[in-house]
Protein backbone atom coordinates (compact mmCIF):
# COMPACT_ATOMS: atom_id res chain seq x y z
CA UNK A 1 0.00 0.00 0.00
CA UNK A 2 2.56 2.67 1.38
CA UNK A 3 4.44 1.57 -2.43
CA UNK A 4 1.83 2.49 -4.30
CA UNK A 5 1.32 5.60 -2.80
CA UNK A 6 4.82 6.46 -2.90
CA UNK A 7 4.46 5.82 -6.95
CA UNK A 8 1.68 7.70 -7.49
CA UNK A 9 3.39 10.57 -5.57
CA UNK A 10 6.38 10.27 -7.76
CA UNK A 11 4.09 10.32 -10.49
CA UNK A 12 2.37 13.25 -9.65
CA UNK A 13 5.19 14.90 -8.94
CA UNK A 14 6.72 14.47 -12.34
CA UNK A 15 3.04 15.47 -14.00
CA UNK A 16 3.36 18.91 -12.14
CA UNK A 17 7.20 19.57 -13.27
CA UNK A 18 6.65 18.31 -17.20
CA UNK A 19 5.50 22.25 -17.64
CA UNK A 20 8.99 23.12 -17.07
CA UNK A 21 10.59 21.19 -19.65
CA UNK A 22 8.50 24.03 -22.27
CA UNK A 23 10.24 24.58 -25.50
CA UNK A 24 11.75 28.80 -25.44
CA UNK A 25 9.23 30.63 -27.47
CA UNK A 26 12.60 32.71 -29.22
CA UNK A 27 10.74 34.42 -32.31
CA UNK A 28 12.49 33.51 -35.83
CA UNK A 29 16.73 33.50 -35.74
CA UNK A 30 18.59 36.49 -36.21
CA UNK A 31 21.07 36.26 -39.59
CA UNK A 32 24.04 37.80 -39.11
CA UNK A 33 25.06 37.41 -42.94
CA UNK A 34 28.07 37.04 -44.06
CA UNK A 35 30.66 40.08 -42.96
CA UNK A 36 31.82 42.51 -45.30
CA UNK A 37 35.69 41.59 -45.11
CA UNK A 38 35.00 37.92 -46.44
CA UNK A 39 34.29 40.01 -49.69
CA UNK A 40 32.43 39.66 -52.70
CA UNK A 41 33.77 36.49 -54.36
CA UNK A 42 34.23 36.71 -58.18
CA UNK A 43 33.46 40.15 -58.26
CA UNK A 44 35.40 41.98 -61.16
CA UNK A 45 34.67 45.25 -59.04
CA UNK A 46 36.72 44.13 -56.18
CA UNK A 47 38.60 47.34 -54.97
CA UNK A 48 43.07 45.99 -55.17
CA UNK A 49 43.52 47.71 -51.43
CA UNK A 50 42.60 44.92 -49.09
CA UNK A 51 43.04 41.46 -49.23
CA UNK A 52 39.09 39.31 -48.76
CA UNK A 53 38.50 37.12 -45.66
CA UNK A 54 41.13 39.35 -43.74
CA UNK A 55 39.35 41.51 -41.42
CA UNK A 56 41.52 44.01 -40.95
CA UNK A 57 43.11 44.54 -43.83
CA UNK A 58 39.47 45.46 -44.43
CA UNK A 59 38.81 47.67 -41.67
CA UNK A 60 42.29 49.35 -42.74
CA UNK A 61 40.48 49.50 -46.39
CA UNK A 62 37.50 51.43 -44.89
CA UNK A 63 39.32 53.51 -42.87
CA UNK A 64 42.24 54.67 -45.91
CA UNK A 65 38.85 54.77 -48.49
CA UNK A 66 36.73 57.38 -46.13
CA UNK A 67 39.89 59.74 -45.58
CA UNK A 68 40.93 59.89 -48.65
CA UNK A 69 37.69 60.01 -50.49
CA UNK A 70 36.11 62.28 -48.19
CA UNK A 71 38.28 64.25 -45.85
CA UNK A 72 39.31 67.08 -48.16
CA UNK A 73 41.77 68.29 -45.49
CA UNK A 74 43.70 65.06 -46.12
CA UNK A 75 43.07 65.41 -49.96
CA UNK A 76 43.92 68.95 -50.34
CA UNK A 77 47.17 68.26 -47.68
CA UNK A 78 45.98 71.09 -45.34
CA UNK A 79 43.58 73.87 -43.96
CA UNK B 1 34.70 45.81 -35.83
CA UNK B 2 34.37 49.20 -37.95
CA UNK B 3 30.40 50.87 -36.95
CA UNK B 4 29.46 52.10 -40.47
CA UNK B 5 27.40 55.23 -39.96
CA UNK B 6 26.20 58.26 -42.20
CA UNK B 7 26.13 61.56 -41.33
CA UNK B 8 25.11 64.67 -43.44
CA UNK B 9 26.77 68.32 -43.25
CA UNK B 10 24.09 70.40 -43.47
CA UNK B 11 26.06 73.49 -44.20
CA UNK B 12 27.48 71.98 -47.20
CA UNK B 13 24.93 69.85 -48.71
CA UNK B 14 23.31 71.69 -51.85
CA UNK B 15 20.48 70.04 -52.39
CA UNK B 16 22.07 68.50 -55.90
CA UNK B 17 20.04 65.34 -55.21
CA UNK B 18 23.29 63.49 -56.62
CA UNK B 19 23.20 60.94 -53.51
CA UNK B 20 19.50 60.16 -54.70
CA UNK B 21 20.63 59.16 -58.32
CA UNK B 22 23.57 57.49 -57.04
CA UNK B 23 21.72 55.14 -55.05
CA UNK B 24 18.85 54.77 -57.58
CA UNK B 25 21.47 53.65 -60.31
CA UNK B 26 24.61 51.87 -58.38
CA UNK B 27 20.90 49.30 -56.99
CA UNK B 28 18.65 49.82 -59.59
CA UNK B 29 15.80 50.74 -57.06
CA UNK B 30 12.05 50.78 -58.46
CA UNK B 31 10.28 53.78 -59.62
CA UNK B 32 8.61 54.86 -56.38
CA UNK B 33 10.87 54.14 -54.38
CA UNK B 34 13.45 56.55 -52.26
CA UNK B 35 16.06 54.27 -50.49
CA UNK B 36 17.69 58.25 -49.89
CA UNK B 37 16.42 61.52 -50.46
CA UNK B 38 16.88 64.90 -49.62
CA UNK B 39 15.28 66.87 -46.84
CA UNK B 40 15.22 70.56 -46.99
CA UNK B 41 13.86 72.78 -44.38
CA UNK B 42 12.65 76.51 -44.82
CA UNK B 43 12.42 76.01 -48.64
CA UNK B 44 12.66 79.21 -50.03
CA UNK B 45 13.51 81.15 -47.11
CA UNK B 46 17.43 82.33 -47.09
CA UNK B 47 19.46 80.61 -44.95
CA UNK B 48 17.40 77.10 -45.71
CA UNK B 49 19.39 73.69 -45.07
CA UNK B 50 19.26 70.98 -46.50
CA UNK B 51 19.90 67.10 -45.33
CA UNK B 52 19.96 64.25 -47.20
CA UNK B 53 18.03 61.19 -45.19
CA UNK B 54 18.18 57.52 -45.71
CA UNK B 55 18.47 54.64 -43.05
CA UNK B 56 20.77 55.72 -39.79
CA UNK B 57 21.34 51.93 -39.16
CA UNK B 58 20.84 52.93 -35.46
CA UNK B 59 22.56 51.29 -32.99
CA UNK B 60 18.90 50.11 -31.10
CA UNK B 61 17.14 50.20 -34.26
CA UNK B 62 13.25 50.92 -33.63
CA UNK B 63 12.48 49.23 -36.73
CA UNK B 64 14.37 45.79 -35.63
CA UNK B 65 11.71 46.30 -32.57
CA UNK B 66 8.38 46.46 -33.76
CA UNK B 67 8.89 43.78 -36.09
CA UNK B 68 6.66 40.94 -35.96
CA UNK B 69 8.31 38.49 -37.78
CA UNK B 70 11.64 39.57 -36.76
CA UNK B 71 13.30 39.97 -40.52
CA UNK B 72 15.52 42.81 -39.11
CA UNK B 73 19.44 41.20 -39.04
CA UNK B 74 22.63 43.69 -37.98
CA UNK B 75 25.82 42.99 -39.24
CA UNK B 76 29.09 42.31 -37.59
CA UNK B 77 29.88 46.21 -39.06
CA UNK B 78 26.60 47.54 -37.69
CA UNK B 79 24.52 48.08 -40.83
CA UNK B 80 21.04 47.42 -40.41
CA UNK B 81 19.55 44.91 -42.81
CA UNK B 82 16.12 42.99 -43.38
CA UNK B 83 15.35 39.66 -45.02
CA UNK B 84 12.72 40.34 -47.63
CA UNK B 85 11.79 36.37 -48.35
CA UNK B 86 10.57 36.63 -44.86
CA UNK B 87 9.21 40.47 -44.55
CA UNK B 88 5.65 40.20 -44.91
CA UNK B 89 5.16 44.05 -45.39
CA UNK B 90 2.72 44.71 -43.21
CA UNK B 91 4.78 48.54 -42.41
CA UNK B 92 4.95 48.44 -38.86
CA UNK B 93 8.83 49.09 -39.15
CA UNK B 94 7.81 52.22 -41.80
CA UNK B 95 5.49 53.96 -38.63
CA UNK B 96 8.47 53.32 -35.96
CA UNK B 97 11.39 54.48 -38.38
CA UNK B 98 11.94 57.97 -36.93
CA UNK B 99 13.60 58.55 -40.09
CA UNK B 100 11.06 57.33 -42.75
CA UNK B 101 13.45 54.86 -43.85
CA UNK B 102 11.35 51.92 -45.08
CA UNK B 103 9.80 52.10 -48.79
CA UNK B 104 7.08 49.83 -49.71
CA UNK B 105 7.29 49.51 -53.74
CA UNK B 106 3.57 49.83 -55.16
CA UNK B 107 3.98 46.58 -57.30
CA UNK B 108 5.38 43.33 -55.39
CA UNK B 109 4.29 40.33 -53.81
CA UNK B 110 1.41 42.10 -51.51
CA UNK B 111 0.08 43.74 -54.40
CA UNK B 112 -0.23 47.75 -53.39
CA UNK B 113 1.95 47.05 -49.98
CA UNK B 114 5.58 44.92 -51.12
CA UNK B 115 7.98 43.85 -49.38
CA UNK B 116 9.80 46.54 -47.54
CA UNK B 117 12.65 47.99 -49.27
CA UNK B 118 15.58 50.43 -47.71
CA UNK B 119 19.27 51.62 -47.49
CA UNK B 120 21.29 48.46 -47.04
CA UNK B 121 24.28 51.34 -47.08
CA UNK B 122 25.47 49.24 -49.82
CA UNK B 123 25.60 45.79 -48.08
CA UNK B 124 23.61 43.80 -49.45
CA UNK B 125 21.07 41.48 -47.82
CA UNK B 126 21.59 37.61 -46.46
CA UNK B 127 22.33 35.51 -49.54
CA UNK B 128 25.92 35.35 -50.67
CA UNK B 129 28.09 38.50 -51.23
CA UNK B 130 28.36 39.86 -54.76
CA UNK B 131 25.69 37.12 -55.75
CA UNK B 132 22.94 37.15 -58.31
CA UNK B 133 20.08 36.78 -55.82
CA UNK B 134 21.68 39.34 -53.64
CA UNK B 135 21.63 42.23 -56.47
CA UNK B 136 18.29 40.97 -57.49
CA UNK B 137 16.83 41.85 -54.04
CA UNK B 138 19.35 44.47 -52.68
CA UNK B 139 21.34 45.68 -55.09
CA UNK B 140 25.14 45.76 -55.08
CA UNK B 141 27.47 44.64 -52.16
CA UNK B 142 29.89 47.66 -52.40
CA UNK B 143 30.96 46.83 -48.75
CA UNK B 144 32.39 43.51 -49.50
CA UNK B 145 33.53 44.86 -52.51
CA UNK B 146 35.90 47.01 -49.95
CA UNK B 147 33.95 50.37 -51.13
CA UNK B 148 31.77 52.92 -49.22
CA UNK B 149 28.46 53.69 -49.72
CA UNK B 150 28.20 55.09 -53.46
CA UNK B 151 25.78 57.80 -52.40
CA UNK B 152 28.96 59.22 -50.04
CA UNK B 153 31.52 58.67 -52.32
CA UNK B 154 29.45 60.32 -55.11
CA UNK B 155 28.63 63.64 -52.70
CA UNK B 156 29.90 66.51 -54.81
CA UNK B 157 30.50 68.42 -51.67
CA UNK B 158 31.57 65.91 -49.43
CA UNK B 159 28.45 66.51 -47.14
CA UNK B 160 27.01 62.92 -47.06
CA UNK B 161 29.37 61.42 -45.19
CA UNK B 162 29.12 57.77 -44.64
CA UNK B 163 31.67 54.90 -43.32
CA UNK B 164 33.50 53.90 -40.33
CA UNK B 165 31.55 56.02 -37.25
CA UNK B 166 34.70 56.92 -35.54
CA UNK B 167 36.08 58.06 -38.88
CA UNK B 168 33.14 60.19 -39.79
CA UNK B 169 32.83 61.57 -36.50
CA UNK B 170 36.06 62.80 -36.73
CA UNK B 171 35.71 64.11 -40.54
CA UNK B 172 32.82 66.21 -38.70
CA UNK B 173 33.85 67.38 -36.01
CA UNK B 174 37.29 68.75 -37.63
CA UNK B 175 34.79 70.72 -40.05
CA UNK B 176 32.79 71.91 -37.27
CA UNK B 177 35.50 73.22 -34.96
CA UNK B 178 37.86 74.49 -37.97
CA UNK B 179 34.66 77.16 -39.21
CA UNK B 180 33.36 77.11 -35.91
CA UNK B 181 29.44 76.14 -36.49
CA UNK B 182 27.52 73.93 -38.92
CA UNK B 183 25.99 71.19 -35.98
CA UNK B 184 23.20 72.65 -35.10
CA UNK B 185 20.76 71.84 -37.95
CA UNK B 186 21.83 68.46 -37.99
CA UNK B 187 25.02 66.95 -35.63
CA UNK B 188 25.65 63.97 -34.71
CA UNK B 189 23.34 64.49 -31.46
CA UNK B 190 20.31 65.00 -33.45
CA UNK B 191 21.03 62.09 -35.94
CA UNK B 192 21.80 59.52 -33.03
CA UNK B 193 21.11 60.85 -30.11
CA UNK B 194 23.07 62.39 -27.30
CA UNK B 195 24.70 60.24 -24.26
CA UNK B 196 22.53 60.37 -21.33
CA UNK B 197 25.27 61.71 -18.36
CA UNK B 198 25.20 59.24 -15.37
CA UNK B 199 21.39 58.56 -16.30
CA UNK B 200 20.20 61.35 -13.92
CA UNK B 201 16.52 62.65 -15.24
CA UNK B 202 16.20 66.55 -14.62
CA UNK B 203 13.65 67.39 -12.45
CA UNK B 204 10.83 69.23 -13.51
CA UNK B 205 10.41 72.89 -13.29
CA UNK B 206 7.16 75.39 -12.22
CA UNK B 207 6.94 78.33 -14.00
Amino acid sequence: MRHTLLVIGSLAVLTALSACSETPQVAGTRIQGTPAYMGAEGSPYTDAGWKAGDATSWEEQMRTRTQSGQNEYVRSGGR
Amino acid sequence: MARMKFICDAERCIECNGCVTACKAEHAVPWGVNRRRVVTLNDGVPGERSISVACMHCSDAPCMAVCPVDCFYRTEEGVVLHDKDTCIGCGYCSYACPFGAPQFPSSGTFGMRGKMDKCTFCAGGPEASGSAAENDKYGRNRLAEGKLPACAEMCATKALLGGDGDVVADIFRTRVTTRNKGSEVWGWGTAYGKPISGGATPKATKS
